[in-house]
């Protein structure tokens, strides 16, 4: 495999505000060897942007519309190396912790644009370097300790769906991905059913079985099957298997 | 607690108020001749000393009966009831005393004259025990009193506690971060325009550093420390955030507590037009009705905007300073309505009696 040693490295902006992405634009204009791709000044554009153009580096703004930070990184996955641009959040601070290349607060000076730059350049030309973690879990770190999802962005090619967890029926685990099953659909995600499952209420998710995550509030019954194992049938119809440790988890949240 | 016993000091204090009454009692019972000076005094004091101690259980019919809570015919059927028992209790030790000062020879007999006493100590029992009825509710009251008046203390530090707070977490740090931020960009497209931006938000910050120590302002004063935010926003937002406003000219010489709506300007600007591709407008209605001062603030939000990493600590913060200085006398709600978020506070109209 030979790889075109000069070849120009890809950027993106990603910010909501014009003059922040001016500044960013301006402070790259000084390097020859990047091409800026792409300008958004939102989640969905940006996840739309990422899947299209390909690029090496992102600049991600955290606070935006549509989708935030956080939520465009887990949908575009850790291809890209990403640099966080922000005025001021502590959760920032904690993802870059668990691996973003860098992160930049507003108002940013030059020679901290030239450092994390540096960083990113050493990330995309070596790209084994430390393995980079799972999307998903870089925005489990970012999320605010105590707090449950209550939206899941999923990701579908080009477009970008929000399913309200109040709206999710069941995931089910199908070897990478978790499928979700919202409103008659399935949405392919990637992600492990355990991420999932720490990220949402036990209050109201409970993982039924190795391979299943139901909403309580949609379970009409659970009825034995078999020697040891049970079904839990939703109001949509739909039978879930519950294993037996499942159903113990299910009664005692039940009884409670 | 009884506010007596177990407490040395105050139960001294209580038996030697006592003293003047054994020797009224004293009295009383020599008026009738049926008994010597020297049986009188030896019958009063020890009587007293045991009625003394029969009185303090007074306070516990006391303290579960309220003045202000029970009703009349209550009140009167449980402490009527307590001070028959009560003084039946003392004539009773008063017989026993009687026959044991017999045995001694100069009291020879005086069992049979003391039951012509009976008629005078049953007024007396009763009307020693209804005194003591009303000592307690005294101190009762002056303990109600008491506890009120730490009370107000209590609630006025926490309101002062809560307005300094408030004012404290005002110049939120995200809008000074990415105001700079709109400079920094500026400086190298459009100078003049960083220039202008410089001075606006110079301008923001000095009229927010003197409003810490004024407890209120006109709402004149607040609305142009709100002209002089959204100008600061403007440039950082461009055409995304519109602001429109209708704000009654007898309104804006109302007393407002500093900095009380700007926040919630701000809050829609970061939790409403921020989050808005196209961005939207706020509108800003002030109004006076009967006594009262009427504020609407209005945003255009988007509903299925990115979770909250900062949730509504700008509101909570006006409705609790709110809420202190003015009671129930001001109102506060806050929730969305469609695809606008609406905030509307009612609130007492008060003007400066004369200008300063």
């Amino acid at each position: 495999m030979t790889q075109d040693a000069h070849r120009k490295i890809r950027a993106m902006i990603v910010d909501d505000e014009e003059l922040a992405r001016q500044v960013l634009r301006e402070f790259l204009s000084a390097h020859a060897d990047i091409e800026l791709v792409a300008e958004c000044a939102n989640g969905f554009e940006a996840v739309k942007a990422a899947a299209e153009r390909k690029p090496d580096l992102i600049f991600l703004d955290i606070q935006m519309p549509k989708l935030d930070g956080f939520e465009v990184l887990e949908l575009i996955g850790m291809d890209a190396a990403i640099i966080f641009v922000t005025a001021f959040d502590n959760h920032a601070i904690r993802a870059f912790e668990v691996h973003a290349v860098d992160y930049l607060l507003k108002p940013i000076a030059v020679y901290r644009f030239e450092a994390a730059l540096a960083r990113a350049r050493e990330r995309i030309e070596n790209k084994s370097s430390p393995a980079a973690p799972k999307a998903s879990e870089l925005a489990a770190a970012a999320r605010p300790p105590a707090q449950y999802l209550d939206r899941i962005p999923v990701r579908d090619g080009t477009s970008v769906f929000i399913i309200p967890v109040a709206k999710l029926d069941y995931a089910e685990a199908q070897d990478d991905y978790v499928a979700l099953a919202s409103q008659g659909k399935k949405h392919l995600k990637q992600q492990t059913i355990s991420s999932l499952e720490a990220a949402l209420d036990p209050s109201r998710f409970l993982r039924v079985h190795r391979s299943y995550i139901v909403n309580l509030e949609r379970v009409v019954k659970v009825e034995p099957y078999g020697k040891d194992s049970y079904v839990a049938v939703l109001n949509t119809g739909v039978q879930l298997p519950v294993s037996r440790a499942g159903y113990s988890r299910l009664r005692s949240l039940l009884d409670r | 607690m009884h506010p007596i016993l177990g407490q040395f000091r105050r139960m001294v204090l209580y038996l030697i108020a006592w003293i003047p009454l054994a020797i009224l009692l004293a009295y009383l019972l020599g008026t009738t001749h049926a008994v010597s000076e020297r049986e009188a005094l030896a019958l009063a004091f020890p009587l007293c000393l045991i009625y003394a101690f029969v009185c303090l259980s007074a306070w516990y019919p006391c303290r579960v009966t309220p003045l202000d809570q029970t009703k009349l015919s209550t009140l009167l059927v449980t402490h009527a009831t307590s001070a028959v028992v009560a003084t039946a209790l003392w004539i009773l030790a008063g017989k026993l005393l009687a026959v044991e000062l017999a045995n001694v020879s100069a009291f020879r007999g005086l069992e049979k004259r003391f039951s012509t006493e009976i008629p005078l100590l049953v007024g007396t029992g009763i009307l020693f025990y209804l005194l003591s009825v009303a000592f307690y509710y005294v101190l009762l009251a002056v303990e109600a009193s008491r506890d009120a008046e730490a009370r107000v203390l209590k609630a006025s530090m926490l309101a002062r506690e809560a307005e300094l707070r408030a004012l404290k977490a005002q110049v939120n740090p995200h809008f000074l971060f990415n105001s700079l931020n709109s400079i920094s960009a500026l400086t190298s497209s459009d100078a003049s325009k960083a220039r202008e931006m410089c001075i606006l938000l110079g301008d923001f910050l000095r009229r927010t550093l003197g409003l810490g120590e004024k407890s209120s302002i006109s709402l004149r004063e607040e609305m142009s420390l709100i002209h002089a935010f959204v100008a600061v926003e403007k440039i950082r937002f461009g055409s995304r955030l519109q602001m429109e406003e209708t704000v009654a000219p007898e309104a804006l010489d109302v007393d407002i507590p500093p900095l009380l709506l700007q926040p919630l300007v701000e809050n829609a600007v970061a939790h409403g037009i921020a989050n808005l591709v196209e961005g939207g407008s706020i509108r800003l209605q002030a109004a006076l009705a009967g006594g009262d001062l009427s504020i609407v603030v209005e945003n255009t939000f988007d509903p299925d905007a990115p979770p909250r990493r900062r949730n509504g600590v700008g509101l909570a913060n006006v409705r609790q300073r709110l809420a202190a200085r003015y009671g129930n006398r001001a109102s506060f709600g806050a929730g969305p309505d469609g695809e606008c978020f609406r905030v509307a506070i009612h609130m007492p109209a008060e003007r400066k009696e004369s200008a300063s």
